[in-house]
């Protein structure tokens, strides 16, 4: 008895967002499918996402991820299912859809012939801005971007990371409200990701609604509030990084090493420690709340792992957990 | 690279949101009135980048080529049979033959390589694709935008050409617009095969070589097309170079020509126009929207 008010005080946002419509929603897909001949590359995926979430689909290359991301964007038609973006379809209303979003493609396609400055300003020209409020945009985005001092610089100068800014900085010349990125760090070395996570968040902080893509789960931990995981086509998962990480593993994880030839005969031997076992061609994981725990017990059997580690659990263990395999190949 | 500190330091906000920017409504309804000439816009900066090339390939290769064939050339030709080209100079007879030839090769330039770079190489194409524009007005924008090629660099080929005074009638300026025409009677078909390719396997080059070579030299440009057995002849006729060029001498030094036969030749190159464009369009947007 004394549990239904709180249940109903603890509903009643999500009753409310869900009353107030789509308007609370930026993002609304249902049974989304996309099909390419007898290959479905989307099998009826459905979410929802608010104004000022940062939404991360997770998943292994080929999940569908992009294919997502496109129909999202507004490039790509859906085979069945629905979708709204701010409301509308994006199939009946591709440029008023286009015009919401910034977009960080999976690979960069700016302009290498015109110079980083120009390539901000031609952008803007196709949502009709006029050059008095692109120039000073412009100079804006590119020291937010940190390439203030590369404004004369041809593009193909640039640095992976630096171009991978640059079309960050491009996606925001129309001030969108949803920012849709596919792959924002791939290819990128661990510094130049973390300037782009730093930047991303800023971005998020201002209430920018971010999309992302990814198949680092440390990218997804660090910038997602919630999100999907994605395999062949189907939502396996979803929920916050850390609600995950509790519903579908353990707080730690041991990590042991037997060389290659011995992971699997010991795996058997380990039964029991832990809450679950996984073996692995290269490694054993044991699941376990208490790491240090389950290694002195691995001890107590009598067995000599070539390494041993004590970790907290991740998204990879969610993903492992869900589709037994791992996210990177 | 970024200096360790950077990521650090303070820097300022991007201020999204702050109203500056007008509302995504006004984007779109700007984009589908003004997309076409946002992308041409885009792409006349690009060409700005080789624009020195742009004019030296205007001036630099009229000159060479009315002196070589219409100086040179043409001492030798005049003094034999001057009734041969209808009782002018050999000079004024080739004259608009070499404009529209001109066009002609441009177009077979800026409608290849370009979009294969669009679609393939740099995949330039997918940045517009992903801002309010369509495909088709992605298209188009590059259509725009090379005919604005084709009419500047006409316009200096006349004015060379007019220099060399082998454009004795008032009409001659109107061989500009031919010119254009005819760059795009040959290039948009030939843009529409280029957004099919998927893998460049030399294909430009096999155009250039067998396609616009011969039509350059079998579409009466350097001689009377009659002058040509039956057998040949054909080629004249299915191509845009001669199609221009007969234009070309009408306008330029009253070439005596049925009026029907100058409607014949405006229709093919509307026609192939106006085909060209539509094919583009429907290829545009089906690899885009896939």
């Amino acid at each position: 008895m004394f549990r239904v008010p709180e249940l109903a005080a603890k509903e009643s946002p999500v009753e409310s967002a869900a009353e107030s419509g789509p308007a609370q929603y930026v993002i609304t897909a249902e049974n989304l499918t996309k099909s390419y001949g007898d290959m479905t590359a989307v099998d009826g995926i459905s979410f929802r996402v608010p104004a000022g979430e940062a939404f991360g689909l997770l998943g292994p290359n080929g999940a569908g991820k992009s294919t997502t991301m496109r129909m999202i964007g507004g490039v790509s038609q859906r085979t069945s299912g629905s979708l709204t973006i701010m409301g509308l379809d994006p199939e009946q209303h591709g440029p008023e859809v286009r015009a919401h979003l910034g977009v960080v493609p999976q690979q960069d396609n700016l302009d290498e012939e015109l110079k980083v400055r120009d390539n901000l300003l031609v952008y803007g020209r196709y949502f009709g801005l006029p050059m008095s409020y692109l120039k000073p945009k412009a100079d804006e985005l590119l020291e937010f971007a940190q390439l203030t001092d590369k404004a004369k610089a041809k593009v193909d100068a640039l640095s992976g990371g630096m171009k991978r800014r640059l079309t960050i900085a491009r996606s925001l010349i129309n001030e969108p409200k949803i920012l849709l990125l596919d792959e924002p760090t791939t290819g990128l070395d661990p510094q130049a990701r973390h300037i782009l996570w730093d930047r991303l968040f800023r971005l998020k902080e201002q209430g920018v609604t971010l999309i992302l893509t990814t198949h680092y789960m440390d990218e997804a931990e660090q910038l997602c509030d919630r999100l999907i995981v994605v395999d062949k086509g189907r939502i396996m998962a979803e929920g916050s990084p850390a609600s995950l990480i509790r519903e579908y593993s353990t707080r730690e994880v041991l990590e042991l090493r037997f060389g290659s030839a011995r992971n699997a005969t010991v795996g058997a031997e380990l039964e029991g420690i832990g809450e679950r076992v996984e073996t692995l061609p290269d490694r054993v994981l044991i699941y376990a709340n208490d790491g240090e725990a389950a290694l002195e017990e691995v001890s107590a059997r009598g067995l000599r792992p070539v390494t041993s580690l004590v970790r907290r659990s991740s998204l990879e263990d969610v993903f492992l957990r869900l589709t037994g395999r791992s996210l990177v190949d | 690279m970024t200096e360790p500190g950077q990521t650090t330091a303070a820097s300022p906000k991007p201020q999204t949101g702050t109203g500056r920017a007008h509302a995504p409504e006004v984007s779109a309804a700007k984009a589908r009135r003004w997309g076409a000439f946002y992308y041409a816009e885009q792409v006349l900066r690009v060409m700005k980048g080789y624009g020195w090339t742009i004019v030296m390939y205007g001036v630099g290769q009229p000159v060479a080529y009315l002196f070589a064939m219409g100086v040179g050339l043409a001492t030798l030709v005049d003094s034999n049979s001057a009734a041969a080209f209808g009782g002018v100079s050999y000079l004024t007879f080739i004259a608009p033959a070499l404009l529209i030839s001109a066009a002609v090769m441009t177009a077979a330039n800026e409608f290849t390589f370009p979009v294969m770079d669009g679609f393939k190489w740099r995949r330039v194409y997918y940045g517009p694709h992903a801002s309010p524009l369509t495909p088709e007005q992605i298209a188009a924008g590059q259509i725009i935008a090379v005919t604005v090629r084709f009419l500047l660099q006409s316009a200096i080929y006349f004015g060379v050409v007019t220099l060399f005074g082998a454009s004795p009638s008032g009409w001659g300026w109107v061989s500009i617009l031919i010119a254009t025409l005819a760059g795009l009677a040959f290039g948009l078909p030939l843009m529409a095969y280029a957004a099919r390719i998927k893998e460049d396997k030399g294909q430009f080059a096999m155009v250039m070589r067998f396609i616009v070579m011969p039509l350059f030299l079998f579409s009466g440009t350097f001689f009377p097309l009659d002058t040509l057995p039956l057998g040949v002849r054909w080629v004249g006729w299915i191509s845009p170079i001669w199609h221009g060029t007969e234009l070309g001498r009408v306008v330029t030094y009253g070439y005596p020509e049925p009026a029907w036969l100058s409607a014949v030749h405006l229709i093919v190159l509307a026609g192939l126009t106006v085909l060209g464009w539509v094919l583009t369009r429907r290829q545009f947007a089906t690899r885009m929207g896939a």
